[in-house]
This record gives C-alpha cells, structure tokens and sequence, in this order.
C-alpha cells in the first residue's frame, strides 16, 4: 500500500528540458517529453484509472484500465505506456471508456474477495477505489466460478503477509522486486488463470531470497502484500515525513502514525537520496523504539558492583555536573571528556563538542568516525581540500565505470546498491576491489568486469599498482591535471607510482591479485567514461587508512575523475549521521566545518560566540583517552550514544580502561555494553523521539522530525543542555532549529541552512550559502575546494599485523544486511530472524586442514585474546582468510582486534588480524566472564527497575 | 605510532620536509600530553626504537 500522503502519479518522471504541450480533456497541458499521458494527466489534476501502474516503476501496460481516447488514433492506447506527443488531444472520460473500465473491473472482482469492512487496506485500496471510479456497480458473472479465494497465505516473514486469495496479478510486486531492489527474488508463475505471484522458486518469501525491503509491499495495490504492523493496528491517521536512523544512505520515510503510535514506515517518494525506496532495517525494524528493554528513568552508582539507584532528573544531572567539577578539581581540567553520537542528530552532536569545549575548557571530544572514517576526513582533506564525498547518489547513474572498493553496498548500503544495481543492469562495468565474494561480484543480472581478489592489507598496494598502470600506460588526463592540481605534487607522485616496485607484477605475490586482471581493470577505469569509486571501511579501518584514502583521490584527479556528476570519490559512511557528527566539531582537534582548534581567527569567532576561552590545542582521541584513563590521568567520560565496549578494538583494553574512570556517564537508550561499566546512566530518546538533522554520506542534510514524545521526557539535546546548564554554562535553546541557526551562523559551509530552508527544500547538500543557496550536489567543480588539487605520496607500509605458523589466517570483519553495528537496535527486533548470531566464514581448504565442519564451534585465537565462534564454511573467502560479523556482543569479535590503527587518526586496523581457528567444544574464557558480568548487571539494573515501577 | 606517522612520511624525496611533514602531524592532532610523554622519552633515551625521522622531529619539537 503506498503512504497515505502520497499521490502516484503512474509513471516515472522524465528529467529532460524539453517540454511538449497537448491537450487532454480540452485543457492544454505542458510536460517534458517523454512523459506518459497518464503521468502528464496527473500532473494537471486528472487521475486517469489505473491498477498496474505505479510511478515508481515502468509502464507495463497490463491491467487495460488506463485505456484513453486520442484524436486521430485507432483503438484504445493505454495511457501509461503512450507518450504524451505534441498537439495530441486526449480523451480520458467517455462512455465507450466507462464501458470498457467497468468491464475490466467485473472481470477483477468476480475473483476478489468482497471482504473490504475488515480488510487492512480499507480505505486505502487501489482495486476498491477503482471499482468506485468507474462505477461499478455489478458483476455479471458472479462469484461461484473458478477462483483463487482459497489461496493460503503466507505469514513466513516477521514484517508483512502475502495473501494471495486478493491478488489480482498486476505484477507490481515482481516488477518492484526486479527494478527497484533488483533481488529478483519473484516471479509469476503459471498461465493465464492459473498466473500466481511466487517467492523464489514456489517458496515462502522468508525461505526465499527475498530481502524483505518493503518494495513489494509499498506497491501493492491491494492487500495482498501487506505490513503486520498494518494488519494488527488499523490505519494511520497522519503521516510525518523524517529521516532513517540506520546507514549512512540516510533515507527519507513517511512515519504513518496513530496518535502516537507507529504504525508503518513508509520510504518517501519524494526522498531525494532514496527516491522511494527502503531496507529491512529502515522499513521494519523500528521495534527497538518501544522495546521492554528501554530504561527510561535517569541512575546512578558509586561503583559499577553496586546497584543502580534510580533518581529524578535533577538529581542525575546535578550529580554528573558534581563529579565532573570534583575531577577536574582533582585531576586537572583536562581529566575529563565526551564522545558524541553518529546515530544523534546535527544538533545534539554539535552540543555535546560545545559542552566539551566550553563548559569543561578541553578539548577531549571525539566521536565513533574514529573507528570507521575518520581516515577519509583526513585523506580527502589533505588532496581535494574538503573531508567529504565528493557527489550525490544519483550521480551513479551517470557513471559509466564503478569501482567499489571495501565495502559491501548490498549489505551495508543496501538502497544505494539497488541504485548501483539499476545503473549496472543499463550497463556500466564494475570494477570490485574486496578480498572476499561480495553479493555485488555476481548478482542477478550483474556481473563485475573484474574481481581484484586482495589480500587483506594491501589496498594501498593495490591502489599503487592501478596508478602505475595509469602513470606509465600513458593514461593520465593530462589537460585535468593540468588545470587543477599541483604541478610540483604531481610531478612528485607521478616519478614514485612509475617506480618499478609499484607495479602489479612486482606486488602480485604481496597483494594477492593477477597482475593482467589489474593492468586490465586500471584500463577500464581510466578510459572506460565516467569512472566513480565508491569505497568503505575495508579502505579506511587499516593501519594505512588514511594513504588508502589518498591513493584514491589521486586516483580521481590523474584520471580527471572529479568535479562533474557521474564520477568522484564517494565514501559510503557507516551510520546515519557520521558526516554530521564529523561536520559538527567532534574531532578533538577541529571546531565545526573542519577547522583547526589553533586557527586564532577561527577560535576567536567560537569564543565571542560561546562566551568563554577555548583551548588551543587538540584534545584525546577515543583510543588516547583509554590510555590516558589507564595512566591515571582522565578520569570522566560522557557517551552519549556510543557502545565502545562492543564497538572499539580489544575489548579487554577498552574495560579495562572504563574501569580506571570515576565517572562514566552514559546517555543511551538501553544498557548498551559500555553502560555496565557506567556510574550514570541517562536515558536517551530515538530519532522518532526528536527533532533534528542527520547529514548523509552525500552531504545531504535532512530533517528529523518528532513523531512521539520522549519515552524518558527529553529528547537528547535536551539533556546535554540541562548538564551544562548544571556545570555552570549557560544554554538556553528551546528547539533544535536554533542549535541549527547558531552551527550556521559559526560554520561556512553551513551559513545558509536552517530549519526554514529545509522545510522549503526537502534536504540540503552542504556546502549551502550565498553562492549556492540551494546545496552542492557535485563538489569541486571548476577548482578543488583547496584550489589545486594535491597529489600525496603513498608509499606501501604493510601492517605490522602479520601471519606466523602460531597465526596463520588473517581475519577481516564487516556487516550483514539485517543487522546494524553492534545490534543494539536491531537485535531487538525481528530481524534475528535472519541473523542470530555473528559466524565465522572460512574457506572449505581452510576448514578442512583443521578438521573444521558447517556449525562447529570453532576457537579463534589472535595477539589480543581470544574468542570462540561457530563455523559456517563459505566459497566467498579465499583460503587464509576468515571473515565474521560484530553484531552480537557475547561473540567477542573485538576481543580479538588489535589495537593496530592508521598512522595518522587511529582509526583500528580492524580488517587485518592474524589468528589461528582450533575446534573447541565450549565457549572461551572471556565469554563466560561476560555471561557472567552482564547476568551481573542485569540484576543490578532488574533491582532498580523494579524499585522505579 | 610515531614510527607510523615517520614511515608514511619516509618515502617524502626531501629529507628536510619529511622530518617537518611529522613535526606539523604531531603538533596538529596529539595532545599535548602525548607529545610531552614522546619528548620525555627522547631526553631519556635519545630516542631509542624511534625510526630516524621521528627522532630528528621530536628533537625539533622538544626545542619548541
């Protein structure tokens, strides 16, 4: 069922400057060419019947209800799949078409159950609302012949039910599944009357592939397909258009409501980074929001032994204002921090860097890009002039050659890599960069040119290698690089990628890959057109992220890669407002909009601003504070929305440091792991809780808009401000648009963003002001944000993390589709149902030195610790090389990383780790010290809720 | 992680601006206590197991 706001107009709009004017119905009518008739009727208010088209999806032409007459043409075109054509006129209402309409309505009906009173679309079917716009008013042929009322449902998946007994075939379902999501995952199957919509092969949709986006579902025209939470609480009365709070991809959704109920989220059509389209996660998995799980009364403890003693608000915040003034009386005023939250909004962020900052006096802030992309704020800072990525996500369409490299779209990024997918199916070639057999490598009707199957820990080897064959093959762009970038650099990095040890066959035995299938894709990627890289954390968490990082941007510039749509160097962040938390001055050493805290004229506007001195050096970074904490020397930490004892690399080093602090607050919205290791706790409020703005991996900025009210009373700006408020510093905002106003009025590229323009806009891709008032979709167009663009030397280092006969495989983790990060949301929902537990992938030749079956529980034991996981043996590895997921924290797959981290912003080295795999027959060690301490904690935690009810 | 930093820095073709391209990085993003711990273990060891380049820049950043 589409969103309860949303008129379709049946077709997809056509993006073209050239208009042609008909008329329909006698009245004239302008559209650009290549509309449909029915898309261009719609536009002027005249909704022409129809059933199988959407505009979400081509023309199809079946259902034979949007028949029109044309002047002039024979017969009865379908106005979805006619173009609309200078000087036509068109006929949409006539009696020969009511005749026809109707006739074509008795035929559907006669084989629908009349079950509307009690049917969840009620109200909101397009087959009902059909049969009233062409006046039925009987069926001649009855209801007692042939029919599909006895059709058996299927209530396989957790989040919708397909009840085939009122399908009327309009192939909608197929059609979103193969052009939207691209899975492909259903057909119809059979002829004629026998046609029935099918999951796989005649299977149920969980036991299919399908991968439960929601696209089926939302076209639907009936209530064939339809949402569980739909069915169980009736329809929405409202529907408030917000932002998702998973990936970096940063869909736009209707929150369809129910008082202050959720009952569906519907991706918005107009949503300018996902234009309609959704995942599991954003589009069901929203049941943490009101899971049992949540705390909503504020806590605190002496000792993290003792029990959790609920308390008022006053009394919380009061006491963390107490304890941090105690320490820094104690220990100095640099003794304390904060990290903020990629998953909070723009506003929160930038207050909890300004609470730092200026009502503790340091700057020890910092945020979880440390651990993913806090290489490419460097990297893309040092060479293009800007730590962001350079394009929007349509710009794939537009690309010719796509080169993705250490990410995984399908899984982590899934509503850009149905776009990816759109563009690759039209034909553009793909070039992937990963050590393991991604979805992406060979889907349905995709197939990557070439495959660099690397070793884990040598990107930057293998990113030389494609320069060398650029540099010496004559491939360059010289006019480019010419006009816009560094003469001296270039020079300079040209005579060092040429070297003879930088060529694929001199690193092949170190990288892994064919040197004639490299030589062929840097071919490919610098002449086959448009060239895009999209890239992840499999470029940035290494010891050599940040060169990784530089290595692709200089990449882009020798080929001429930049500054138009269609190309670019796009990093795909890992949550939903990584961009922003980093926009927003969470880096020690920046103030908002990337600035460096010893910038005197910088600083000064902060302080006039902010009313207070500010420090002039950088402040501790995450993995620093831990080692600071175990010196002795920091003491305090404000987390809000941040779980760095499951998140952050060696576990035991980080508790053993969340253990040496006095205070460590808390602001969350469940005992995440780090919160047993807390002294106060403050419980948070969701994105549906709030108001806001989230920043999307394309610098898109877009409203967060509160749909419900705090389950705990505040939203999360709110708290940050009554604490500073309690240590002294004044703030006084009484809504997030003026935390907004005040980021633009201190930040450049932020001056021209506001609540207002965005609600006139939709979104806004910073940088936003006098000279683009509406947005940048495509940086550095014309010169580099820093002028000339900055070729950098990246000289290969390998990781200091090797294998020896005691560790002989390298483990690389990464995410799955259905759950998120460290799973706290989505664990919490349904979607265990696809992924219950984090697995370790290992090659067969692998398994089989070791003795090692599917499903055995298998010992993984590296430098840092160790831990046991179950086996699932898998082809998409290569032999040496194991692979799991870090969405559980009883798997322990952090107690395992190192504290290996990029050279320059300590970003862990999570993808390359030595180990050795053994077959054990109980958990480790550490795993049952934590099943042991969190059983602890929940009972000190049950204690306290108890009290508190 | 100052032998990190001297080792992305050492392919630099000039000495002069390698050993000043670690001095700007450990200026611009440690924290002064970090430094201060780096220099300290300089005077006290004339800088024992640090690569060549980050010794000569933390020499620098010791004379201010």
């Amino acid at each position: 069922m589409l969103s309860i706001a949303e008129n379709d107009r049946g077709t997809p709009a056509v993006k073209t400057t050239a208009t042609v004017t008909l008329e329909i119905d006698g009245r004239q009518v302008t559209v650009p060419e290549g509309t449909s008739v029915m898309r261009a009727a719609a536009e002027n208010g005249t909704a022409i019947p129809k059933l199988c088209a959407t505009e979400m999806l081509d023309a199809f032409g079946s259902c034979r209800l949007c028949l029109v007459e044309i002047e002039g043409r024979k017969g009865y075109p379908a106005s979805c799949t006619t173009p609309a054509a200078a000087g036509m006129k068109v006929r949409t209402q006539t009696p020969a078409l009511g005749r026809l309409r109707r006739n074509v309505m008795e035929l559907y009906i006669s084989d629908h159950p009349l079950d509307c009173l009690t049917c969840p679309t009620n109200g909101h079917c397009e087959l009902q609302d059909m049969a009233g716009a062409v006046g039925l008013r009987e069926v001649r042929y009855g209801y007692d012949g042939a029919n599909h009322r006895d059709a058996v449902k299927d209530a396989s998946n957790p989040y919708f039910t397909f009840d085939p007994s009122k399908c009327i075939v309009c192939s909608r379902c197929v059609r979103a599944c193969d052009e939207v999501q691209g899975t492909f995952a259903l057909t119809i199957q059979g002829r004629g009357f026998g046609s029935s919509v099918s999951a796989g092969q005649n299977e149920s949709f969980l036991g299919s592939e399908c991968v439960s986006c929601g696209a089926c579902v939302q076209a639907c025209p009936t209530a064939t397909l339809t949402e569980n939470s739909l069915i169980a609480l009736g329809q929405a009365q409202r529907s408030v258009v917000t932002t998702c709070a998973y990936c970096g991809v940063g869909c736009s959704f209707r929150a369809e409501m129910k008082g202050e109920e959720l009952v569906r989220m519907v991706p918005n059509l107009d949503g300018q980074a996902n234009h309609g389209h959704s995942c599991v996660k954003g589009r069901f998995a929203l049941g943490y929001a009101t899971h049992r799980d949540r705390i909503t009364t504020p806590m605190i403890r002496r000792r993290i032994d003792e029990a959790w003693q609920p308390v008022s608000w006053e009394t919380a915040i009061n006491h963390v204002a107490a304890e941090f003034r105690r320490i820094q009386a104690a220990h100095g005023r640099h003794s304390v921090g904060g990290i903020t939250s990629s998953r909070c909004t723009n506003e929160e962020t930038y207050l909890v860097q300004k609470l730092v900052r200026a009502a503790l006096g340091t700057n020890n802030v910092d945020t979880c890009a440390r651990v993913c992309h806090s290489p490419t704020g460097y990297g893309l800072k040092q060479t293009l002039g800007e730590s962001a990525g350079t394009q929007d996500f349509d710009s794939v369409m537009q690309a010719d050659v796509v080169l993705v490299i250490g990410a995984n779209p399908t899984d982590g990024h899934p509503v850009f890599a149905s776009r990816l997918k759109q563009r690759l199916r039209q034909g553009a070639r793909l070039i992937v960069i990963d050590p393991r057999r991604i979805d992406l490598v060979r889907a349905p009707h995709v197939q990557a040119a070439h495959h660099l199957k690397l070793r884990p820990g040598t990107n930057v080897a293998v990113l030389n290698a494609l320069a060398h064959v650029i540099v010496t093959e004559g491939l360059v762009d010289d006019a480019f690089v010419a006009a816009r970038c560094e003469a001296p650099a270039f020079a300079k990095w040209r005579t060092f990628v040429a070297q003879e040890r930088n060529s694929p066959e001199t690193l092949q035995a170190e990288t892994g890959v064919d040197a004639a299938e490299l030589r062929a894709a840097a071919r490919l990627y610098a002449t086959g057109g448009n060239a895009a890289i999209y890239y992840g954390l499999g470029v940035t968490e290494h010891s050599q992220g940040s060169t990784a990082v530089m290595a692709i941007a200089n990449l882009a510039m020798a080929t001429g890669n930049l500054g138009r749509v269609g190309v670019g160097v796009n990093p795909l962040r890992g949550q939903n407002n990584v961009q922003g938390s980093c926009d927003m001055g969470s880096f020690p050493h920046e103030f908002p909009g990337y600035r460096h805290v010893s910038d005197t004229a910088v600083r000064q506007s902060f302080e006039t601003a902010w009313g207070v001195p500010l420090h002039d050096e950088p402040g501790l970074r995450i993995p620093n504070m831990f080692e600071a904490a175990l010196d002795g020397s920091f003491k305090g930490l404000y987390i809000e929305g941040e779980d760095i004892a499951q998140s952050d690399p060696n576990t035991l080093h980080v508790t053993a440091a969340l253990s040496a602090m006095e205070c460590v607050v808390v602001q969350d919205l469940f005992l995440n792991e780090t919160a047993k290791y807390a002294h106060v706790f403050l419980p948070g409020s969701s994105f549906l809780e709030k108001d806001g703005t989230f920043t999307n991996a394309e610098r898109r900025i877009s409203r967060v808009r509160k749909v419900m009210a705090p389950k705990a009373g505040y939203a999360d700006w709110e708290i940050t401000q009554l604490i500073a408020q309690a240590l002294g510093y004044p703030m006084r905002y009484t809504h997030p648009s003026q935390i907004m106003d005040e980021i633009a009025a201190l930040t450049p590229t932020f001056a021209g963003v506001s609540f207002d323009r965005l609600e006139r806009l939709g979104s806004i891709q910073w940088p936003c002001n006098d000279a683009q008032p509406e947005g940048t979709p495509t940086m550095h167009v014309g010169a580099f944000v820093r002028g000339k663009g900055k070729f950098m030397l990246t000289e290969y280092v390998p990781t200091a993390e090797k294998v020896t006969a005691r560790f002989p495989l390298l483990l690389t983790t990464g995410r799955i589709l259905s759950q998120y990060n460290v799973g706290a949301q989505t664990r919490r929902t349904p979607n265990v149902l696809w992924h219950d537990e984090d697995r370790l992938d290992l090659h067969p030749h692998d398994a089989e030195e070791r003795g090692i079956r599917d499903g055995d529980w298998v010992g993984v034991e590296s430098r840092a610790g160790d831990t046991v996981l179950r086996a699932r043996i898998s082809d998409r590895l290569q032999p040496g090389v194991v692979y799991t997921t870090f969405h559980f924290p009883g798997s322990g797959a952090n107690v395992v990383t190192t504290e290996n981290s990029d050279w320059a912003t300590n970003c862990p080295e999570y993808k390359v780790t030595a180990v050795q795999l053994t077959r054990v027959s109980q958990p480790s060690d550490w795993q049952r010290r934590h099943q042991a301490f969190t059983e602890t904690q929940l009972e000190l935690l049950g204690a306290a809720r108890a009290a508190a009810d | 992680m100052a032998n990190d930093i001297a080792r992305y820095f050492a392919s630099e073709p000039d000495h002069a601006e390698a050993v000043a391209g670690i001095g700007t990085h450990l200026r611009r993003f440690w924290e002064p206590r970090m430094r201060a711990g780096l220099i300290a273990h300089w005077r006290a060891t004339g800088g024992e197991d640090l690569h060549e380049l980050a010794r000569e820049a933390v020499a620098r950043l010791a004379e201010g």
